[in-house]
Formats: C-alpha cells, structure tokens, sequence
C-alpha cells in the first residue's frame, strides 16, 4: 500500500495567477512517484521535482512557460521548503515528507 | 540534506543562501546583514546629510515597499535625521495601479509615513487607459516612463524635497547595463551605475538598493511579511527589457555573483572625454520648463503628438519632422505644470494616528 503525503502549497509575487488566483492549496501526493509518471522507471520517493511536474500537470491553469523550465522552476522564482531557501534543501532533490510546506515566489513583477 | 546552522552567528539554523556571497545565513542575521549593506552604501556614497527631505518613490511593489520599510528602520537606527515621504505617481491604469495604490495607502499606515499621490490625469491631462485607447499598445510603455520620470521630479518638487529615493535593485541596474551595451547607448552606460543623479530643479535621486539582489529583497519581504503588490502591467511589457532579465535569471543560476559583476563592469566603463562632448548639452524646455537637451522635453513632444491626433508619429525623429510640416504646434496645447512649492500649496495627506 503506498502512503500519501500531504502537502501546503503556496503562491506569490504574482503565481497564483498561473494557478486560479489561488495563492494556497493543499494536495496528497503518494510518498513513491507513480512509475508511469517518473522520467526513471525505478521507482524513488516523492520529490521536489516530481511536485513541480505534478503542479504542472494538475494545478497550473495558465502559462507554463512562465512557471517552468525544463523539469525544473523558471530562473526568478523562489521557492522555500519549511520556510528555507529551497538551495539549502537540495533544490529539487529534497524528498518530500508529510505536512511538508512549499512556498514558490516569482520574483519577476515590477517593483 | 542536514540543515546548516549560520555561517555568521554559527548557531541559529541557516535559511537562505546568499546569492552574492553563497553564505548560508539564519533569518536574523540576513535581516542585519541585508540592512547593515544597505546603510554602507548610504553612507559610503554620503547620500543624505541631516535634516534632508526624502520622498521614496512607492508604487506598492516588492523593491518600494521594502525600500520604505529599510529606509524608516535605518532612519531611526542611525539617526539620519530625515524626512521621510511616500510619492507615488497615478499613470491611470484601470486594474493595475489603483489596486497598487491601495497597498500603498496601507504602507503609509503601517509605517506613518505622509504620502502624496500625483496623476497623470492632473499633470498630462491623459490617463494611461486613454492614451491606449488613443494610440493602441505598441507604443505606450515609451509614453508611460518618459511620463513617470517627469511625474517623479515634479510630485518631489511639490513637496519640496531635496532627495527622491527609488528601488532600482542590483538585478535591474545588471539590467540595464546590458540593454545598455547592446543598443551601444553610450551616455546612459555611463550614467546608469551612478548611485546618485541631479534631475530637474536640482532635487538628486537616488537608488540605496543598486547593490541588493531582488532575490533578498523578495526573500526580506517574505520573512518580514511585509505587504506588497504583485501584478504585472496589463499593457505590454517592456520586451526588450524582459529579454535582458531573462538573461541575466539564467546568468545567475550558473553563477550568482554575475548580477554584482556586471554592476562592476559598468561602474569601471570609462567614456573618454571626446567622446563625452558629442553628447547634447542640457537646457530648459521651451514649453514648460523643464529639463532637456532639445528645444522641447520629451514629455511635452509626446503631449503634443497626442494631442494633434499624431501620437505614434513622434517616437521618431523623422515622423517629429513631419509633424512639424503640418505647421506650427496650436497655441491651446497644455503646459504640463511644473508644481514649483513656491506657487502652489501641497497637500499632504497624513497617516491617521489611531494609535
């Protein structure tokens, strides 16, 4: 039986625009990445990575090309794991744990 | 991965990392830090001296807002001794800026800073909503700043300051000193890494975040919850701008320090002196006054092709020649006002003391 882990994720800076103005959202993922979905077969735990292709696929509504960038998130958005810098964390490496919260900030609007 | 402890306080758990140095640092320190680099740079450029008064140029977003909050903090931590004020332009953009001015009505709440609010609409007569509808969306970004940055130095004129502050961050310096070598704008290479500038009326301008990375600024904001407005313009983009930003985001994945080296590159670029005397010599525009290096300002040229229904045709030096065929400008156009503090009374308004 494959666990689920619950996940808070949330949009700033002007995101929440791709994803249904919607600046909070709270999603299950399964702790193993289903096989068909993964780019490698064998299967490994939910990562940061995954859940980018996951919002991708699932939750953006609009422009993904202003929120990704090949299989990782567009130079100029900052994403926080826990409310630490995601470069801390091993970016898109940092496999995801229960009550795990994500923050992705774009910094690309005008000032 | 582990989670680092500071690499300054070496005790407290580490949250970010430095995009200029790769330190991995705790949210107090970073808050000191971030603050602390900001007051060097103050200070080293000796950009303020006792008693000065500073409008902060506030449009609501993330670099004004942390600029007014960065700026009353220090003003009170290292007794500076301004006068601090929030100036915010009105371009008249339906769903964009009146939404941005009510974050800024609020940060002048929160922070109990007086704020004055100059429109379009007083100084141009045109709201940007109808010089879109007039001349379409193709040329309306070179109306909107051409507008805004007179706007700036008159709205600072009104309230009789010496200093206007803005938030121009190292990324959008890095920025500009690109578009600048690519378009091989030699006069504004050299002037677009000067801390300082003096602009109309003799009221200097300034940028106390040249040196701050947008991605602290962001990450400032966030940690100090502070309240900012984030929508893009619903006008087009400046284009070419976005090109170089996307750019230097890509430099900066492969190398983080680039943004603070292209900073550099363009402080050390000299322009040699027979070169600096091809450039036009600034005087007084004959219509309102204000500063140029032509016969008119730009805004005032921009203003009349707007308002004898020839609009796009003034973007260019040809076109203006055209318009000049068809006979002498109407004696009726509009002098944009230059709201001298002499000749006009300013209203302020302050921010209600419930408290």
């Amino acid at each position: 039986m494959s666990t689920l882990h619950r996940l808070k994720v949330e949009f700033s800076g002007g995101l929440e625009l791709l994803f249904g103005n919607q600046r909070v959202h709270t999603l299950s993922l399964p702790a193993v990445i289903p096989v068909d979905e993964a780019r490698p077969s064998e299967p490994r735990s939910t990562d940061v990575t995954y859940l980018i292709h996951y919002l991708r696929t699932h939750l953006l509504t609009d422009r993904p090309e202003l929120f990704v960038e090949g299989d990782t998130i567009r130079p100029g958005i900052l994403v926080l794991i826990n409310d630490t810098d995601w470069e801390l964390e091993g970016e898109g490496a940092y496999e995801l744990k229960n009550g795990d919260e994500i923050v992705f900030i774009s910094t690309l609007h005008g000032g | 991965m582990a989670p680092a402890s500071c690499a300054l306080c070496q005790k407290a758990k580490a949250i970010l990392k430095r995009p200029k140095t790769g330190q991995q640092i705790c949210k107090e320190c970073f808050f000191f830090v971030f603050e602390t680099e900001v007051h060097h740079t103050i200070t080293n450029a000796k950009l303020f001296k006792p008693g000065d008064k500073v409008a902060i140029g506030a449009s609501g977003g993330k670099d004004s807002t942390v600029l007014a909050y960065v700026m009353k903090t220090l003003n009170e931590r290292y007794n500076y001794g301004l006068d601090l004020y929030l100036l915010s332009i009105d371009e008249g953009i339906t769903g964009y800026r009146d939404d941005s001015l009510e974050t800024v009505k609020r940060n002048q709440q929160q922070y109990s800073l007086p704020l004055k609010i100059l429109t379009y609409e007083e100084l141009y007569g045109w709201t940007m909503d109808a010089i879109v509808s007039e001349i379409g969306k193709k040329n309306n970004c070179t109306f909107c700043g051409v507008f805004r940055r007179q706007a700036l130095d008159r709205g600072a004129s009104s309230l009789n300051v010496d200093h206007i502050v803005t938030g121009h961050n190292a990324d959008d310096i890095a920025e500009t000193v690109l578009m600048n070598v690519m378009r091989g704008d030699i006069a504004r290479l050299g002037r677009c890494t000067l801390i300082c500038t003096q602009g109309e009326d003799s009221i200097k301008r300034s940028k106390p975040f040249m040196y701050a990375y947008e991605k602290e600024i962001v990450m400032y904001a966030y940690f100090k919850k502070l309240d900012y407005f984030s929508t893009e313009c619903i006008y087009s983009p400046d284009a070419y701008r976005g090109h170089a930003r996307t750019f230097l985001k890509d430099l900066e994945v492969a190398r983080p320090s680039a943004i603070i080296d292209i900073i550099h590159s363009g402080e050390a670029f000299g322009v040699r002196e027979d070169v600096k005397v091809t450039q036009k010599p600034q005087q007084t525009c004959k219509r309102c006054g204000y500063m140029s290096s032509n016969d008119l300002c730009k805004a005032c040229t921009l203003l009349e092709g707007l308002e004898r229904g020839m609009a796009n045709s003034v973007t260019t030096d040809r076109a203006r020649k055209k318009l000049d065929a068809l006979g002498p400008a109407p004696d009726n156009l509009r002098t944009i006002p230059q709201f001298r503090p002499a000749h006009l009374p300013v209203s302020v308004e302050l921010p209600k003391t419930d408290l």
